[in-house]
């Protein structure tokens, strides 16, 4: 491959034929090959996250993803703990969203113990998961923005309205990001009728949010032409690979949890599930923007309809919960996309074993696939539209 | 979907001998899972796959789960010969007496696969496979050549519990470095002993530090430093 | 038209940089030390030890039953039970810890140890501002230094301790309730036994 445009008809041939894993390019015969470490310290990684590239020029030959620079064995520590405690450890894996983790983990204990959720903390943990999605999706792509040479401004706009959800956060859960909030069978503390009124101006002020980042961000030719056919990913590839979340629906592929398992009430709210087209970062990009919209109908529906009455399970306990022995997979869709925890219970205080099948370690798999033949500048922005936070994918 | 033990069936209808075993869950998740014997693995996965009414194209969990060998004592009847004297006369009696045996149930390396399906938008689906034992024989078929999603998960059961995955087309250590020993998810793990232990007022940590300084025979290490 | 887009963008940023200089909601700059946000009532830091009465060390609602050290996640709290046990402040006779140490270096703010203490002995703080010279010693409370007031915790958390103080008085007339019933079937029971000739002064 001598030139761009023949690498380009290289890959799109491959494309066509359609491939598994990605095909091994050949650096042109007189090029040098270089091999170059990015990361782990690199400002487009998210924290401390490699990937090996071997380059031709500026054109990406083979990127293998380095793990593990945060691995702590979040999971080895979890058996070592009650089910209890490990419920602040969930709050550091993807530390953006920890009430999604939170959901999820109860979600998966609640499947194992058969233990029922009173009605008004299904409806605190719709808004409080709905706010985390928004919150999540603006923040992402104001670092999407970030790396793509725009500093500051987008990220600025997103944590301003990201500030205000943070601070609903607080007043509720006494944490900004580490909220330690859902309880086996419930929640943990109520929120109050003040707190719900907050939480509806916040809302009612998140469209007009949204109206402005469109507007600033959108129709921007620049953007545009960065993320218009870069990194696309076929939907059968994006299946295959066990892709979710924002980055599968920006491959076209309708697939959201909330809509095919109704874990929760999710069944009676009416929301779409926006789809993207191209499998490119601007359909990603495009595809959170719909979601945020998306969320703020949810959580119209959800703070007019919350009804009254207890937030626990009677039957619940606090102390001495020790599940009979048995295993159970539960998973719902984060803002990342599945997020999924595993538990086996020998009847014990502890877990056997716990499991957390984390979205963006998962996700990353198609990386390669998608930054082939691309420039290194596209990789950032690849990179960045594929949303991960590493406490989750070094665990 | 269909039931767990239609999917059964129809695996066996379609591979015929291919060991397939129902375990059910007995927790109200109502999960219940198929064991499938290693050497036909692959061909069932792609079964599933394949399947039109199935359609399993989203292979979503993979985990490895160690269970380490159990020793278990029990009572066994045993019947034996025993020379006794019988009304004066020394004679062969045979007595069955019980008498305790201790015997060692071999562990082993299991792998959970969580499938769904896109197409369908049902499932779960749980598979399991098991090594034959936690030492030498821990090779399983890797079904990433039918389900991409299963390539970072495989190496991190590989990493992490030591099974080793044939036919991976890239099986490395995920999470620990390259030359780490051992396998850190295992029940058995123990932490090597390489902390720089930091001065601190904890009566255990400082228990550890003093142990830590015996092993490498009393010298003290930079940074270990127990009351210095 | 080419370029539509990012005149449009930055009609956007120049309708917040004018907006900034008039809209007051849009100043959120606060100078720090000399300026506070104040705290939310759920705001949680570290964990502290509640005590009633004036004296901190015999007003300890902590029994040393150990719970918390049990369930703490990452197992930051160090607690030495008493072998003699002595009144608390309600009267009862009960363990008191004789060391309560938590490492707020380790403490990650989870409130597990608030949930699972069943005295209500443990609760959480709002003091953020801990920073010391010292790594090791200084990031180590003994229970002298957690010890805070129940008027301190009504200050900090006003709706949470208001119910936790009608928790412990209902809890208490409660035992209160059963003890005088205890006394009275006891004395009842007595009184059946053999019927006291004078009762009149039994009193006196």
């Amino acid at each position: 491959m001598t030139t761009p445009a023949a690498t380009s008809a290289f890959l799109r041939e491959k494309m066509e034929e359609g491939w598994n894993r990605p095909p091994i390019m050949e650096p042109d015969g007189e090029a040098e090959l270089l091999e170059v470490a990015m990361g782990p310290h690199h400002p487009s990684t998210h924290g401390v996250f490699r990937m090996d590239l071997a380059l031709d020029g500026e054109r990406v030959i083979r990127l293998k993803p380095v793990f593990g620079y945060l691995h702590r064995n979040h999971e080895k520590i979890a058996e070592g703990v009650s089910y209890l405690a490990s419920m602040p450890y969930t709050d550091r894996l993807d530390y953006i969203c920890s009430l999604t983790n939170n959901w999820a983990y109860a979600l998966a204990v609640e499947k194992l113990t058969g233990q029922e959720v009173p009605e008004r903390a299904e409806y605190i943990r719709v808004i409080l998961g709905e706010l985390t999605r928004i919150q999540n999706h603006a923040s992402s792509i104001g670092f999407l923005l970030q790396e793509m040479g725009a500093s500051g401004t987008p990220l600025m706009y997103a944590f301003k309205e990201r500030e205000k959800i943070l601070d609903l956060f607080e007043s509720l859960t006494g944490s900004r990001m580490m909220c330690n909030y859902m309880r086996f069978g419930g929640c943990r503390v109520d929120v109050s009728a003040a707190w719900l009124d907050a939480a509806r101006k916040v809302v009612a002020g998140l469209p007009g949010f949204i109206d402005e980042f469109e507007n600033l961000l959108s129709g921007n030719e620049i953007l545009m032409a960065r993320c218009q056919g870069v990194g696309i990913l076929r939907p059968e590839l994006a299946v295959n690979a066990g892709v979710t979340g924002p980055m599968l629906r920006g491959s076209g592929v309708n697939y959201d949890i909330r809509k095919i398992d109704h874990y929760g009430i999710y069944d009676r709210f009416r929301f779409r599930v926006p789809l993207g087209d191209h499998g490119d970062v601007y359909d990603r990009y495009m595809v959170r923007i719909l979601e945020m919209r998306e969320s703020i109908a949810i959580l119209n529906q959800a703070l007019k309809e919350i009804p009254g009455g207890s937030i626990m399970d009677p039957k619940a306990k606090i102390r001495g919960f020790r599940p009979k022995p048995g295993e159970a997979y539960g998973r719902i869709e984060a803002p990342k996309g599945e997020l999924g925890f595993y538990l086996i219970s020998d009847g014990g205080p502890n877990p056997y074993r716990y499991r957390v099948r984390p979205p963006s370690l998962i996700n990353l798999t198609v990386l390669e696939d998608m930054c082939l033949g691309s420039n290194v500048a596209d990789v950032v922005l690849i990179f960045g539209s594929v949303d991960i936070v590493l406490g989750e994918v070094d665990r | 979907m269909k039931s767990i033990e239609e999917i059964k069936s129809a695996i066996e209808a379609a591979i015929p001998g291919a060991g397939v075993e129902l375990i059910p869950n007995p927790s109200p998740s109502g999960q219940h899972s198929l064991r499938l014997a290693p050497a036909d693995a692959v061909e069932v996965a792609r079964f599933l796959r394949d399947d039109a009414e199935l359609a399993f194209d989203f292979l979503s969990n993979v985990t490895g789960v160690d269970w380490p060998g159990k020793e278990i004592t029990e009572k066994v009847k045993v019947t034996r010969t025993v020379t006794r004297i019988v009304d004066g006369v020394e004679q062969q009696v045979e007595e069955t007496v019980e008498e305790p045996r201790k015997r060692v149930e071999p562990g082993c390396l299991e792998v959970v696969y969580h499938l769904f399906s896109m197409a369908k938008k049902h499932g779960p689906i749980v598979l399991r496979m098991r090594t034959v034992n936690r030492t030498d024989q821990v090779e399983l078929p890797s079904v990433t050549p039918i389900w991409r999603s299963a390539e970072f998960q495989e190496r991190e059961i590989f990493d992490l519990y030591g099974v080793v995955f044939t036919g991976h087309p890239d099986l490395r250590r995920l999470l620990m470095w390259k030359g780490f020993k051992d396998h850190p998810m295992r029940r058995d793990y123990v932490d090597p002993d390489d902390f720089e232990y930091e001065p601190t007022a904890h009566d255990s940590v400082l228990a550890r530090a003093a142990a830590h300084k015996a092993a490498i025979g009393g010298v003290a290490q930079k940074g270990t430093g127990a009351g210095e | 038209m080419l370029g539509e887009g990012i005149l449009k963008g930055m009609a956007e940023t120049a309708r917040n940089f004018a907006g900034s200089f008039v809209s007051k909601e849009r100043l959120t700059t606060v100078e720090y030390p000399e300026e506070r946000i104040p705290t939310f009532e759920n705001a949680r830091v570290f964990p502290f030890l509640v005590y009633d009465t004036n004296d901190w060390e015999a007003g300890l609602r902590c029994v040393a039953c150990q719970i918390c050290e049990k369930e703490c996640p990452p197992k930051c709290i160090y607690i030495d039970k008493s072998k003699d046990k002595k009144p608390d402040y309600a009267g009862k006779q009960q363990f008191y810890p004789t060391r309560f140490d938590i490492d707020i270096s380790v403490c990650m703010s989870c409130q597990i140890c608030v949930e699972v203490c069943p005295f209500e002995a443990i609760k959480m703080d709002t003091e953020f501002e801990l920073a010391t010279g010292d790594r090791f010693g200084g990031l180590l409370l003994d229970r002298k230094q957690l010890a805070k007031s129940n008027e301190y915790y009504h200050r900090i958390h006003p709706t949470e301790a208001a119910e936790v103080d009608v928790r412990l008085a209902e809890e208490k007339a409660k035992a209160n309730a059963k003890a005088k019933a205890a006394a009275d079937a006891a004395a009842a029971k007595a009184a059946a036994a053999k019927p006291a000739p004078h009762v009149e002064g039994a009193g006196d």
